[in-house]
């Protein structure tokens, strides 16, 4: 046997070696990356809810009610006694749930004091965008009875 | 040794070869000089992640990650468990005490310039045991699954996103899903119990065997003192003055433990709005109060709350790429930019900390800091002429 044939077939066993220890990591870490991106899992789509009563007493008190939407917050404000907005409740700088300040009249994150305006524009603090703006419809039940309200996307 | 120790020790001696340990143990010395106080704090910070590795099992008989069973069991804890109460309240407290004294410890390293050559990678074991110690902080903050907790772990998260190209994968996988929910309880004390810990005790073992093998920094500025003066034993000198820190950091520890018990706050509810006054724990507050400064806008397709997150993750990389930048105390034995630099970012970061929280609270630490470094330096003491006695 002379040496090139011995280094020949050394590279080759290198060679196999090499590329079966990599599919062989490539095969352990692949699944194991795969297992820890949590998978997305398909959610009822949400077109409307309804959101109580136009005198809820929450709403009457504070201005506002956080109405679940699917599984997103939406915030529901009194701007006038027949006048009601909604709005993702989701503060598009970091994530944290806004509330309707009825002092200053703003739509206010306490987080990081964001503020929009009440038709969700984002007028002070760090928020870099608007808040999505949601629709809402009043249910008349006649005959003097408060209405109900109805949250739908915009 | 007599009798069955003896016995007990020519046994063991046998099998583990103990007699060159010991030998090597008996040898071992500590460098005597006036800022020797500064070398106890990193015992120190080793106590208190002791009492967490125990505290923390003791929690995990009675705790339940879940968001159905979470609050109520941390609430069982505390209302029902004998001394559960007791055992959360250390376990809360520790933590802050030790990331607390693992920053003195890293500010006295850096102000002594112990990074030099060849302590590099003991160096950058240390930063990056702090970054698991804030890990194991940020994870251990939503356990309880608080209001409080939820929005720090919701912004937290958030932030993540900000991270070019990779920002949305890494905010699902810290989330375990688009949104915080009990996935993310699941995972992030999956982070506390299991890889948090696995990682810390591998990192930890190479900075001790480090400072074992290479033993204490001296300053440059000190070395002359060091060489006149005799150095100390560790055993029993040394040792017995770290156990006094470690006696001080007990007391400590069970005063504020018992004294101001850790409160529980309100149950998690993902549809409240975060009520006022919300804060990160302590010392995420500077960069929590950074981000409030930071109007919203774009530039070039990057938000502008990326610019500080981006900026503080760059300052994280140099703080653990200091010993291959600062060259000059190397050569020169000295570098002033760099304790300028340590002076101005510790400036920063209490003065936002102190801003954030609207309290001199903040400075009036930075005083207690002093006076425990005096207390800490009069009950380790060494006088010179009895030195290495």
């Amino acid at each position: 046997m002379d040496e090139t044939a011995d280094s020949g077939r050394r590279n080759f066993l290198g060679w196999f070696l090499g590329t079966s220890t990599g599919a062989l990591l490539v095969s352990v870490f692949y699944p194991v990356l795969r297992f820890i991106s949590p998978p997305q899992v398909p959610e009822a789509a949400t077109n409307q809810v309804e959101a109580g009563s136009t005198h809820d007493p929450e709403l009457l008190e504070r201005g506002f009610k956080i109405v679940r939407f699917g599984a997103e917050p939406v915030i529901l404000i009194r701007v006038a006694e027949t006048e009601f907005r909604a709005f993702a409740a989701t503060c598009t700088h970091l994530d944290c749930i806004v509330e309707f300040r009825k002092d200053v009249g703003k739509i206010w994150c306490n987080c990081h004091d964001g503020q929009y305006d009440l038709e969700g524009r984002n007028v002070a603090g760090p928020p870099p965008r608007p808040l999505t703006p949601y629709q809402v419809h009043v249910v008349d039940k006649g005959s003097g009875q408060p209405g109900t309200l109805v949250v739908a996307k915009g | 040794m007599k009798g069955k120790p003896k016995q007990l020790f020519a046994w063991l001696d046998d099998r583990l070869a103990l007699a060159p340990m010991r030998e090597l143990a008996a040898h071992k010395t500590v460098p005597v000089h006036r800022d020797t106080v500064f070398y106890y704090f990193g015992g120190m910070t080793l106590f208190f992640f002791l009492v967490q590795v125990v505290t923390g099992i003791l929690l995990m008989l009675y705790y339940r990650p879940s968001a159905e069973e979470a609050f109520e069991s941390v609430e069982f804890i505390m209302t029902t468990v004998p001394f559960g109460w007791l055992v959360r309240s250390l376990h809360s407290w520790s933590a802050n005490l030790m990331v607390y004294f693992a920053v003195v410890h890293l500010a006295s390293v850096f102000f002594m310039k112990a990074y030099r050559p060849p302590r590099e990678i003991t160096w950058i074991t240390g930063c990056l045991l702090l970054f698991l110690l804030l890990g194991f902080g940020f994870s251990g903050y939503l356990l309880p699954w608080n209001q409080l907790a939820f929005f720090a772990t919701k912004v937290g998260t958030d932030i993540a996103e900000s991270v070019p190209l990779i920002g949305e994968w890494a905010l699902r996988f810290l989330r375990g899903g688009d949104r915080v929910t009990g996935g993310t309880l699941s995972r992030f004390y999956g982070w506390h119990v299991a890889i948090l810990p696995a990682l810390t005790a591998v990192l930890l073992g190479v900075h001790l065997v480090l400072v074992q093998i290479q033993g204490m920094s001296v300053p440059p500025w000190r070395q002359a003192e060091a060489d006149r003066r005799r150095p100390m034993k560790f055993i029993p000198h040394f040792a017995l003055r770290d156990l006094f820190g470690w006696v001080l950091a007990l007391g400590m520890l069970a005063a504020l433990a018992a004294l101001l018990p850790w409160e529980l706050g309100e149950k998690a509810d993902p549809f409240a709005p975060a009520y006022k006054d919300i804060r990160p724990e302590w010392y995420f507050v500077f960069l929590f109060e950074t981000l409030k400064l930071v109007p919203g806008g774009e530039i070039a397709g990057l938000e502008y709350e990326a610019i500080p997150i981006l900026l503080s993750g760059l300052a994280a990389v140099l703080l653990v790429l200091v010993p291959f930048l600062d060259r000059g105390v190397t050569r020169r034995g000295r570098s002033g930019g760099f304790t300028t630099a340590g002076v101005l970012a510790l400036v920063y970061m209490v003065g936002m900390t102190a801003w954030g929280y609207r309290s001199w609270l903040p400075v009036l630490l930075v005083a207690a800091t002093a006076v425990l470094v005096v207390v800490v330096a009069l009950g380790t003491r060494q006088p010179e002429e009895r030195s290495g006695a």
